[in-house]
């Protein structure tokens, strides 16, 4: 059983991004040295996170559109109260930050589980809905760097063991969420309700409850990545991170993860999230016009979400046999 | 019909003792008609119009605009200028051409009509006073990369979208002059799609690139912050200046950090002089607005207008360590 050991899909991406690297490294030797590359991985770390949240949602046959808006209202709830109180450690402002997205998570999930309106519906409104509160709540007003608190912009970039904050937040996440999606029996029933609802529904698994906390954790993740984006960009308006859910589904896609729900990993969505990550950072230094880059961005992404429906096709086994092969 | 006659009689007389106050000073009564009260980059032209009525000594100075930016508040606010039967109207305008009947019925009683910041169309006005004009920024944007540049260098510009209108115009008009500026080499455009994340991701290849690089020009508000944190980030400081087209409030902590020497934009403060006097000149002075015509604006210069009457103040105003204090609680 080695492929059970080696898990194939993420063994092809993760040998993906190996070659892009390298086909990189042709046009820019620097991109590969190992700072540029720790400026990568803290780059995409916001990806990684949300791709997380978001690859818990679609396992369970959902998904979740509103995870960029949820950042943008908690980034700017964080940072008109970091302007109003600048002493508030930032501690809590991580706690709050988690607290406010997960709420707003909780609203998309009582609507799929109670209301039963599909989640690509409940989430596109959601999505409008928190862009209108934040430019309610801000009035349309930029909050600047000169605003915030130095500790609020600090957080992220703070040092530790050679690597900022920010990219350590997203390790622990993704650690966690290994544990969690193998260990825990939430993480199974997720699996169990996107893989066959009805057989989940047996097993006496809750379906709607399963997918509202999948939404939960979803927001409280976009949450803590709107704290932590808008500390690093030290600004925060009403359209920061425009457009970052598809670039979140497409992590998720490119990782692997069955739209169709019930099949997907951790390992996939943080490859998903670092193969974008790369390209992202790496179409600046290769010097291609700006009008290729965007084609570029989208065959990537089509690619390889070819070759994970190819090498994903389940190999079915036959059971019953034409009669000309039984003779 | 008498009646209809006495009626027209005591409504002249009305009015005429309405307006009597200022016709007794003999002071010409300018209207500064904004988008919204309390918004700082109109208080802040609010004060230049103030500057000007002073200097002026004969004008008095009406600041106004409906609570909300729609063009019905606007109209309701000139209607009751029209009933105080003031001598001129310079406004900026929630639409080009929602304004334009009640101006028209403005003008039509002899007031004098002029657009600023925002314009009417040209039916609506007399002239239109633009805070600059696209040479004008082309040529400013680079010129602030220069000046902090007596060798030279290599500078980099960070533009909005590929289809950004604006930008896009900008950069062509910079081509047009660069070489005046002996020495400074434009290596490269890239663009942020007015994007915070995507501008600080350009802004960091840009300095992996070009690792000879002087000076990041972004003609976006967006980019222009992006830009700085990216310099800041990347520790380069001193090395790389951020300069382009901002705003005072946006780019306080970039001025703060050094990571942006100067940058420019419009001052308000200048724009609602300039609108207060050219609206002066054609009330007192009998200026007259038509296409080629040169309108005085005091300590401004004078105005030159276009086939479509239309023109632009000023070089967009430089922004530094110096007044950045000052500004940054306007706009």
């Amino acid at each position: 059983m080695l492929s059970k050991l080696i898990p194939m899909r993420e063994t092809i991406l993760g040998a993906a991004i190996l070659l892009l690297l390298a086909l990189v490294a042709t046009r820019f030797a620097g991109f590969i040295a190992p700072a540029n590359l720790a400026n990568v991985l803290n780059d995409t770390a916001p990806l990684i996170i949300l791709a997380l949240g978001q690859m818990v949602v679609i396992l369970t046959r959902c998904i979740d559109l509103s995870v960029a808006a949820n950042l943008a209202l908690t980034g700017m709830a964080m940072a008109m109260l970091n302007v109003a109180m600048p002493d508030l450690p930032i501690a809590l402002i991580i706690a709050l930050s988690i607290l406010i997205g997960a709420a707003m998570g909780a609203i998309n999930g009582l609507l799929v589980w109670k209301l039963e309106i599909p989640p690509i519906v409940v989430t596109l409104g959601t999505m409008t809905i928190f862009r209108g509160i934040i430019f309610l709540i801000s009035e349309g007003k930029w909050v600047n760097s000169h605003e915030m608190s130095a500790a609020f912009t600090g957080f992220p970039r703070d040092v530790m063991l050679g690597l900022p904050m920010l990219s350590w937040v997203a390790i622990l996440i993704t650690i966690l969420f290994g544990i969690m999606m193998s260990r825990s029996s939430f993480g199974r029933s997720i699996f169990a309700v996107g893989g066959n609802p009805h057989a989940a529904v047996y097993t006496g698994i809750n379906v709607g409850k399963t997918q509202f906390f999948a939404f939960v954790l979803s927001g409280a993740l976009a949450g803590l990545t709107g704290y932590l984006w808008v500390a690093r960009y030290a600004v925060a308006y009403v359209d920061i991170a425009g457009g970052f859910e598809l670039e979140v589904v497409a992590a998720c896609v490119i990782g692997g993860i069955s739209i169709a729900g019930g099949i997907g990993s951790v390992g996939g969505a943080v490859l998903g999230a670092l193969f974008l990550g790369v390209v992202k950072n790496a179409l600046p230094v290769v010097n291609i016009s700006p009008f290729w880059q965007l084609a570029i961005s989208g065959s990537a992404i089509l690619i390889a979400v070819a070759f994970n429906a190819q090498s994903g096709k389940a190999k079915g086994r036959i059971i019953l046999k034409t009669s000309k092969d039984a003779t | 019909m008498s009646t209809l006659k006495k009626i027209m009689t005591s409504t002249a007389i009305a009015s005429a003792m309405l307006a009597s106050p200022a016709l007794a000073a003999d002071e010409t009564r300018i209207a500064l008609v904004v988008k919204a009260l309390g918004i700082g980059f109109f208080e802040a032209a609010a004060k230049g119009a103030e500057e000007a009525a002073a200097e002026l000594g004969d004008v008095e100075l009406i600041y106004t605009g409906p609570t909300d930016t729609t063009a019905e508040g606007q109209i309701e606010v000139i209607n009751a200028l029209i009933a105080q039967n003031v001598d001129a109207i310079a406004i900026s305008a929630n639409d080009t051409d929602a304004l334009v009947p009640v101006l028209k019925k403005a003008m039509s009683r002899g007031i004098t009509v002029v657009s600023w910041d925002s314009g009417v169309a040209p039916e609506g006005r007399q002239l239109h006073l633009n805070p600059s004009s696209n040479p004008l920024i082309g040529n400013m944007i680079i010129k602030l990369a220069a000046d902090h540049l007596p060798d030279g260098g290599d500078v980099a510009i960070l533009s909005a979208t590929t289809t950004s209108t604006n930008q896009n115009t900008w950069i062509e008009e910079m081509n047009k002059v660069k070489d005046n500026y002996a020495g400074i080499n434009v290596v490269g455009t890239v663009y942020g799609d007015d994007l915070a994340d995507k501008s600080y991701r350009e802004a960091t290849g840009l300095m992996q690139t070009y690792p000879e690089l002087d000076a990041i020009i972004a003609p976006t508000s967006v980019g222009i912050v992006a830009a700085a944190q990216a310099v800041v980030d990347a520790g380069k400081v001193g090395q790389v200046n951020v300069t382009g087209l901002g705003l005072p409030s946006e780019m306080a902590g970039a001025i703060e950090s050094g990571a942006s020497k100067s940058f420019a934009i419009w001052n308000p403060i200048d724009l609602g002089y300039s609108a207060t006097m050219l609206a002066y000149e054609i009330a007192k002075n009998g200026a007259k607005p038509e296409p080629g015509a040169t309108i005085s604006m005091g300590r401004m210069g004078t105005l030159e207008l276009d086939e479509k009457s239309e023109g632009a103040m000023a070089d967009p105003f430089v922004y530094d360590a110096t007044n950045i204090d000052e500004f940054k609680s306007i706009f």
